[in-house]
């Protein structure tokens, strides 16, 4: 018990000795952890909206949709006259305990000041229907020249109650808004009609009588059917046993219109859980820079304790336990973050009714953000911090440099290079694995910038305002804050440790004559080519995450900006520490080894 | 004041010169008042006890740290007022230095350690190599130009840190404890080398608690709490007379 007080003590005594470092490494693992807490969060709570949405639209367990007869062999459903027959049907079929319809649909073009888009609109009645019927959210109910907008796609279209409209030409006005649990919401909607283009359109609901006005001879009006099974568990059972899934559309379960409201808090879940272990490597890289940088601060500190009687493995443990402990605050602070912040996130939108409620923060959510926290600080302290212990305690006493690595290439390379070139490469070529972890911070960052902007290019593309994508974006550009905000702490960790590294060497240079200026330079540069290296294996890092969800990639130029931005980004970041590295008393430095 | 110094004879000269850290009750005097002319060529050692403030008088002289007061001039350009980068300049191409700890670079081999400040200086590649190449010959380590310091012994060491210390033809080298890191034969390396700048007219200013190496001076001062309290004009202080007394040699 007195050994873990003693290492416990030691550990916050350390933290408190040096709180602008722990601050920053704390921001560094909070900022991961709270996108994972977002990340986990997600799942599943699209089911809660849509839930209440169901139950106060009396949503339906099946949508069936039938084609009209048609004597053209070759049109779909043709082949079958007796379609609509069989649709009615259903309403006898075993398990079905209500139904509403068979309503008329047809695909419209609606024109809204002066935008044209398509729409599906069905017809319905003017009296409430038993199954699916769409809960209104603003103004009335169908009438004859009245429409109601599905609610997401009133809101994408910025349409409201009295607003004029022409529907197939012809015209209209918007008497409500409503949603429904028939249809997933808008811009995830099925196509109910005919003749489906790539984007069917939003809904809007119309009378029986509007909506066979509306039909052309192009358009033949479809039909839709609701059914409420007793069971609404064997909904997609039904649907395989009754529905020809072949021709699009057969029939829906509403599990299969569950998957696509969910679709667009899929892509955001998906975009959080990349963004989240995309920062957790940055973190990983930053714990380990912060850690390595204050290992070369603290190896007289290590040599004091084991001086007194310390063992290497007492050494050790304070190391670990100091960096454990401000990991279990990141992960309680990223818990509550991303729990805090996930209403935002998950609005359930225009198209449900129902909040989501308080995100679920379940022990497995917990415990999984609390071990990646944890593993993300043992995994970067482990080796320095048994390195540390392992130190000649003579050795760490004069707080002696970490012997540096020699690269003979390089040090002929640079002597016919200015004297900021030589002594940035030179520094940079003493700690290769911190060039790599700089590399590796670099090419995750730009790997995330490169991905976000071809989901913007994405969003660009679409016509219509889409509150999922623009969601999905700021989703997207909330994590490349971060991964920025990270890869700048990273790189001035990288500096700051490079530097105090190279106190030895740097003070020299200086006692030889380099100016602060030059020195400071040489810390800065040592940081450019793991920064470009980073910057361009980061574009087709980027461009695989775009081709992994499906989005397209950036314009070439703006590819070929982000490497030389991410460099002198990096070379202006490095500036600070690097000028501070240069500017320490140079007489100092070189006594400290005599002391 | 001007900056040009009045007289010519001095190649380094102080006036007044003084370092102080803290203040109130825990003021520390390390250096205090102290007035040093030194000649071209001369060899001056400055000996005294630990703490005397001998590391800090040399670094003011040398322009690694600045004095709280006084003045310090190095030729005839006064440094104790200069810039940063101005000192940095002066480092390079006057004065050179030798460090107790030999503060050699663990990553570069010998003659990659004595190019250094040639490269600093923006001398050719080729004329810092060439000059690297004969100072280590000067002090007698051609043969181990491609080690890397590990590979040295102490004085081996010791004696790249002088070639080192003179790639740019110094006005003065200061020498901080030279052989407190070194055994006997590795002082007597040393002790010969330095003789020989003697010899060539280098001049020297050197701190150190180590006679032998103070008996090989022009001149001897002794310092306490920061100040000279003496000063004594040394003849005929030579190695071989010094080796004897300190009995290295026969």
């Amino acid at each position: 018990m007195g050994r873990v007080l003693l290492v416990a003590r030691l550990a916050v005594r350390d933290l408190r000795r040096r709180p602008g470092e722990a601050a920053l490494l704390l921001l560094a693992i909070v900022g991961t952890t709270a996108t994972l807490t977002l990340g986990l969060v997600l799942r599943g709570l699209t089911s809660d909206p849509y839930q209440s949405t169901r139950e106060a639209t009396a949503g339906p367990d099946v949508v069936a949709v039938g084609w009209p007869p048609s004597a053209d062999p070759h049109a779909p459903g043709g082949r079958d006259p007796g379609t609509l027959a069989r649709l009615e049907a259903l309403t006898d079929a075993a398990g079905v305990v209500g139904h509403s319809g068979p309503f008329p649909v047809t695909a419209a073009v609606i024109e809204v000041r002066g935008r044209r888009v398509d729409a599906q609109a069905m017809g319905r009645d003017t009296v409430p229907a038993a199954v699916d019927q769409p809960e209104l959210t603003r103004g009335g109910w169908v009438e004859n020249g009245g429409v109601v907008f599905e609610a997401a796609f009133a809101e994408a279209l910025g349409v409201d109650v009295g607003d004029a409209i022409t529907v197939n030409g012809g015209s209209f006005r918007v008497v409500g808004v409503a949603v429904t649990a028939a249809l997933a919401p808008y811009p995830q909607q099925t196509c109910l009609t005919s003749f489906c283009p790539s984007d069917p359109g939003g809904l809007v609901w119309v009378t029986r009588a509007d909506a066979q006005r509306l039909a052309t001879d192009d358009e033949p009006v479809m039909s839709v059917l609701n059914l409420k099974l007793d069971d609404p568990a064997a909904a997609r059972r039904f649907v395989d046993t009754h529905l020809d899934r072949r021709f699009e559309p057969g029939g829906m379960s509403w599990q299969d219109i569950l998957d696509h409201a969910d679709r667009r808090l899929r892509h955001q879940r998906r975009a959080l859980l990349i963004g989240s272990w995309l920062l957790a490597v940055l973190a990983v890289a930053s714990v380990a820079v912060l850690v390595g940088g204050r290992m070369a601060d603290q190896t007289r500190r290590v040599g004091l304790l084991k001086a007194v009687g310390g063992t290497p493995s007492l050494a050790a443990a304070v190391l670990l336990v100091e960096y454990a402990v401000v990991a279990l605050l990141a992960a309680m602070a990223g818990v509550a973050t991303g729990s805090l912040t996930a209403p935002l996130v998950t609005d359930p939108g225009a198209g449900l009714v129902g909040g989501m409620g308080v995100p679920a923060i379940t022990a497995s959510t917990i415990g999984l953000v609390t071990a990646t926290a944890l593993g993300v600080t043992v995994a970067a302290t482990l080796v320095p911090a048994i390195r540390a212990s392992r130190t000649s305690t003579v050795l760490a006493l004069v707080d002696s440099a970490r012997p540096p690595r020699r690269t003979p290439w390089l040090i002929t390379l640079s002597a016919r290079l200015p004297v900021p070139l030589l002594l940035g490469l030179r520094i940079a070529a003493r700690r290769p694995r911190r060039i790599v972890l700089n590399t590796l911070s670099i090419f995750v960052t730009v790997s995330g910038i490169v991905a976000v902007l071809g989901a913007h290019i994405n969003a660009g593309q679409l016509d219509l305002d889409r509150p999922g994508i623009e969601r999905l974006n700021q989703v997207l550009l909330v994590i490349t804050i971060t991964l920025v905000a990270l890869a700048a702490v990273n790189a001035i960790f990288i500096t700051w440790a490079t530097a105090l590294d190279a106190r030895h060497s740097t003070a020299l240079a200086r006692a030889l004559g380099a100016t602060p200026h030059e020195i400071s330079a040489g810390l800065s540069t040592a940081q450019v080519p793991s920064a470009l290296v980073g910057a361009i294996l980061g574009i087709p890092g980027g461009l695989g995450l775009l081709a992994a969800v499906g989005a397209p990639n950036p314009p070439l130029w703006q590819l070929l900006v982000v490497v030389p931005g991410t460099v002198l980004t990096m070379a202006a970041l490095t500036t600070i520490p690097a000028r501070q590295g240069a500017r320490r008393p140079v007489a100092e430095t070189l006594q400290s080894e005599l002391i | 004041m001007s900056d040009i110094a009045d007289t010519s004879t001095s190649v380094l000269r102080t006036r007044g010169l003084c370092k102080r850290y803290g203040q109130g009750e825990s003021l520390v005097r390390a250096v205090d008042d102290v007035d040093l002319d030194v000649a071209a060529g001369e060899t001056v050692a400055v000996m005294g006890p630990s703490g005397c403030g001998k590391s800090t008088l040399l670094h003011l002289l040398g322009g690694l740290d600045r004095p709280s007061d006084g003045e310090v001039w190095l030729g005839e350009r006064r440094i104790d007022q200069s810039g940063e980068k101005a000192l940095a300049r002066m480092r390079r191409t006057a004065v050179g230095f030798v460090f107790q700890a030999f503060h050699l670079m663990d990553e570069l081999t010998a003659v990659e350690n004595v190019e250094l400040p040639a490269l600093l200086a923006r001398r050719s590649p080729r004329a810092a190599r060439h000059r690297a190449t004969e100072l280590l010959e000067q002090v007698g380590l051609a043969d181990r130009a491609g080690f890397l310091p590990a590979a040295l012994s102490g004085g081996q060491r010791q004696r790249v840190a002088v070639a080192r210390a003179l790639s740019n033809d110094p006005l003065v080298v200061f020498a901080d404890e030279p052989t407190g890191n070194l055994d006997s034969a590795a002082t007597l390396e040393v002790l010969r080398l330095f003789e020989s700048l003697h010899e060539a007219g280098q001049t020297l200013v050197v701190v150190t608690h180590d006679s032998r190496i103070a008996a090989t001076a022009d001149r001897l001062i002794s310092m306490r709490d920061g100040a000279f309290v003496d000063e004594t004009r040394l003849t005929g202080g030579t190695l071989r007379q010094l080796g004897s007394l300190a009995g290295f040699e026969g």
